[in-house]
């Protein structure tokens, strides 16, 4: 790099100039060096964190133009915008300038959408990111709290669009608030005061718009923007994992280099996120306020939903059995509020620790960065299975009425299928993958230990008919042996002999992951196969 | 004076005057609401009428039109209803089921205001709104923002705040009402169908009637500001198409970019 610029200098170039300029003054071809060559391997499931950082990015960026211009006020005036159907409507500043922004402001409109659409990508992004890490193992250690660090950035994902969803103030976003506002006052003797606190009194009184708005353009984004750089600070410690492979081993990463193929590939990704976003902004309506009008606490709309991030809170709602209050002395318990709280606060504990989870019932101390392949751990796909049919069905609980309409079905019977399948689902979700996991790895030791079927049928000179079968070649026989199959823990006595609590839950965890597996083929096994297959052909 | 006032009659002719007052007031009201068109059309019509409802809704209605166990009693139902059941094709009814669906209209118009002409025959009740309320000129001088606050207050808890229909008990449903004609609107309102509530004059003057159908015709005619609508279906709709083509379609791109190194 020094000989680099030493010989650019000379040249006089402007780009060298520059570059000799910062280098001397703030160390820059230290840093590029030591940035330019990390190794990012190439797969496209590694894109999916980028798509949702780049949503986050045009976030920001759009974000800002609305705050220009969106007043986070509740005090009424008369409309007297160009939107007819409103004209002389009573609403909050608010809304008249969300109004404005959309009717009055060149480019509004367009920067709303592409703002919503953006959150909703962002949030989806997020989701499937967490997905991928979580079934090919990437949350091993070294990176438990890495996992923990995206997943607060998930939920951050989820507080940023909800408060950023009801600033309009129009009927849609109101009536989602008041969704808020009944599940904490749900909450047993806090709930009430709580409620109180932070709609400044009775609800929807004339503070909470600017309250959010607060949270929405400093609290929320300051903190995704520290857990984002926590994230990738984290990413360049720990290096990126990659998949098994040839050469691909746990203490080396196998790609390009961050500088200049990355930078290009990176660079370039993001105007397609942006690009793609923008498309879809310019010609599809997402949020039509002006269609809900103004808010005001008489009018609830039929098939009011939350954006989707919220929906599996509103399907819990939905789904919780009714008259389940009773009271306790003076205080009420309404457990169809408390039950989807708990549940879902649960689901979400379950989400954050999983990776201490299953490093405690491994009882695996190692650095994992080979990923695995799902297939190869039947039980963490499983529950990871069961986990989406959960989510999915408290997801698609959100939406019963509109399930019910277009599929001409009765919504009462919708509901109780969705009840029924919210406990179903997810076992029959976790027995099936199982399964089929397992049946994916006998089906991949069979091809290890006797090649693939070419479907070619021999006649050998003494009359016998045989399948010729390809033998793997080194690296595709890599991908299908190149995995740990673990075997559960006995519980053990400790020094003093004594068999704990502790120790025979664990061996019972142990047994829950580990009693079916199947091995992978050794090297003696593959060889003493293809010398069988040998003397067939 | 005051011995008058004391008097235990006087509480009863209190009584008596207020309640000559009230039903009297009543009458009077219900009779604006509720006219007959008997008058106003032939007896030709009105037997022609009667054929078409004898060899096409006696079965169930029975051949007095005064119900059976399949279908309610038409006496006093009005002009209005028939117009809007028969001219949305709900009636002659295909099915039994939670609800009456819209079908393609079974009869001409001719026909059904024979039908219509023949129900109001036998007893009074509202009539078809004219074209004063629901009349292109009527629509087009209706306000648009009142109609639109009326509606959320009114309607919008099942129709949706913009209009799309919502779901019922039961496999019931209020229904979308993009495309509905003005005058089938304004005839639900008055005559409550199926399981929707009666909105009288009383409870929404006329006027209010033409707003509300002048907001939804100006909604329909005037299509969204931001693009394509998703259906007007809100953040479920949103939500399907950002996961399944936002989402998706950069998915394929990232395979197309990660394939690219293969």
């Amino acid at each position: 790099m020094s000989n680099a610029t030493a010989t650019a200098k000379k040249k006089g170039g402007f780009l060298a100039g520059t570059a000799n300029y910062l280098d001397e003054r703030v160390g820059v071809a230290g840093i590029l060096k030591e940035f330019g060559r990390k190794v990012f391997p190439d797969h496209w499931s590694f894109m999916l964190g980028e798509v949702a950082l780049y949503s986050f990015l045009v976030l920001l960026l759009s974000g800002t133009f609305l705050t220009f211009w969106f007043q986070p006020s509740m005090v009424p005036v008369i409309y007297e915008g160009s939107y007819a159907p409103l004209k002389g409507a009573e609403m909050s500043v608010a809304y008249a300038s969300t109004l404005d922004i959309s009717f009055e402001i060149r480019g509004g409109l367009l920067f709303r959408q592409v703002h919503h659409w953006s959150a909703l990508l962002f949030v989806a992004a997020a989701g499937l990111h967490m997905l991928r890490v979580f079934f090919t193992g990437a949350f091993r250690k070294p990176r438990e709290i890495n996992w923990v660090v995206g997943f607060v950035l998930f939920v951050l994902g989820m507080a940023g669009g909800f408060t950023g969803y009801s600033l309009p103030d129009d009927l849609l976003s109101g009536n989602g608030l008041r969704i808020i506002d009944g599940m904490i006052k749900g909450i047993p003797y806090i709930g009430a005061y709580t409620s109180s606190l932070l709609f400044g009194g009775e609800f929807p009184g004339e503070a909470i718009v600017a309250r959010l708005y607060s949270l929405h353009i400093m609290i929320v984004p300051a903190l995704i923007l520290v857990f984002v750089a926590v994230h990738l600070f984290m990413v360049v410690i720990h290096k990126h994992t990659h998949y098994a492979g040839p050469g691909k081993r746990d203490d080396n990463v196998v790609g390009y280099p961050l500088m200049p193929v990355y930078v290009a590939k990176a660079g370039g990704f993001f105007f397609i996120v942006f690009g793609v976003i923008m498309l879809i902004a310019a010609t599809f309506t997402i949020n039509p306020i002006w269609a809900y009008g103004a808010y005001d606490p008489s009018p609830v709309s039929a098939g009011t939903q939350p954006d989707w991030y919220i929906g599996w809170l509103d399907g819990a709602l939905r789904l919780a059995p009714t008259h389940l209050e009773f009271m306790i002395g003076d205080f009420t318990l309404s457990m169809n509020i408390l039950i989807p709280l708990v549940v879902g606060i649960l689901f979400l504990v379950v989400v954050a620790l999983y990776p201490f989870i299953e490093a405690w019932v491994t009882g695996d101390k190692r650095e994992h960065h080979v990923l695995d392949r799902p297939r190869n751990t039947p039980v963490r796909t499983a529950v990871g299975a069961a986990g989406i049919t959960f989510y999915a069905v408290l997801w698609a609980g959100a939406s019963t009425d509109l399930i019910a309409t277009h599929f001409q079905l009765s919504l009462n019977h919708v509901l109780t299928s969705m009840q029924i399948l919210l406990i179903v689902g997810p076992i029959a979700a976790y027995i099936i993958t199982k399964r089929a996991c397992l049946a994916l790895m006998r089906k991949d030791r069979e091809i290890a230990l006797h090649g693939r079927e070419t479907g070619r049928v021999v006649r050998l000179p003494h009359g016998e008919y045989i399948e010729v079968h390809e033998p793997m070649d080194e690296y595709e026989l890599y991908k299908l042996v190149g995995y740990k199959a673990y075997e559960p823990m006995l519980a053990r006595p400790n020094a003093k002999g004594v068999i704990t609590l502790r120790s025979r839950i664990r061996a019972a965890l142990s047994r829950f992951y580990f009693e079916d597996r199947v091995v992978p083929p050794t090297k003696g096994e593959i060889e003493a196969a293809h010398d069988h297959g040998k003397e067939l052909h | 004076m005051n011995n008058a006032r004391r008097n235990p009659l006087a509480a009863i002719l209190v009584i008596l005057a207020g309640l000559l007052v009230s039903g009297g007031g009543y009458a009077v009201a219900s009779n604006a609401v509720t006219s007959s068109t008997a008058s106003e059309v032939s007896q030709e019509t009105v037997d022609a009428g009667k054929k078409l409802f004898l060899a096409n809704c006696a079965s169930c209605h029975g051949s007095n039109a005064e119900g059976g166990n399949m279908g309610p009693s038409l006496i006093g139902v009005g002009a209005a209803s028939v117009d809007f059941q028969v001219g949305t094709g709900r009636m002659p009814a295909q099915a039994s089921g939670p609800q009456v669906m819209k079908k393609p209209v079974q009869f001409t118009e001719e026909q059904t205001a024979q039908l219509a002409a023949y129900v109001a025959s036998l007893s009074p009740g509202p009539s078809i709104p004219s074209e004063e309320w629901v009349g292109e000129s009527a629509l087009a001088s209706g306000d648009t923002s009142k109609g639109g606050e009326l509606f959320r207050i009114n309607c919008a808890m099942c129709h949706n705040a913009v209009g799309a229909g919502g779901a019922l008990t039961d496999g019931k449903f209020a229904p979308r009402l993009e495309g509905v004609e003005a005058k089938h609107i304004y005839e639900a309102m008055v005559i409550g169908p199926q399981n929707m509530p009666v909105f009288n004059d009383s409870n929404l003057t006329p006027e209010d009637k033409r707003d509300i159908i002048s907001y939804l015709k100006y909604v329909e005619a005037n299509p969204s500001a931001g693009g394509e609508e998703l259906g007007g279906l809100g953040p479920v709709a949103e939500g399907l198409f950002v996961w399944i083509f936002v989402l998706g379609g950069i998915v394929v791109i990232t395979i197309w970019l990660g394939a690219k190194s293969n």
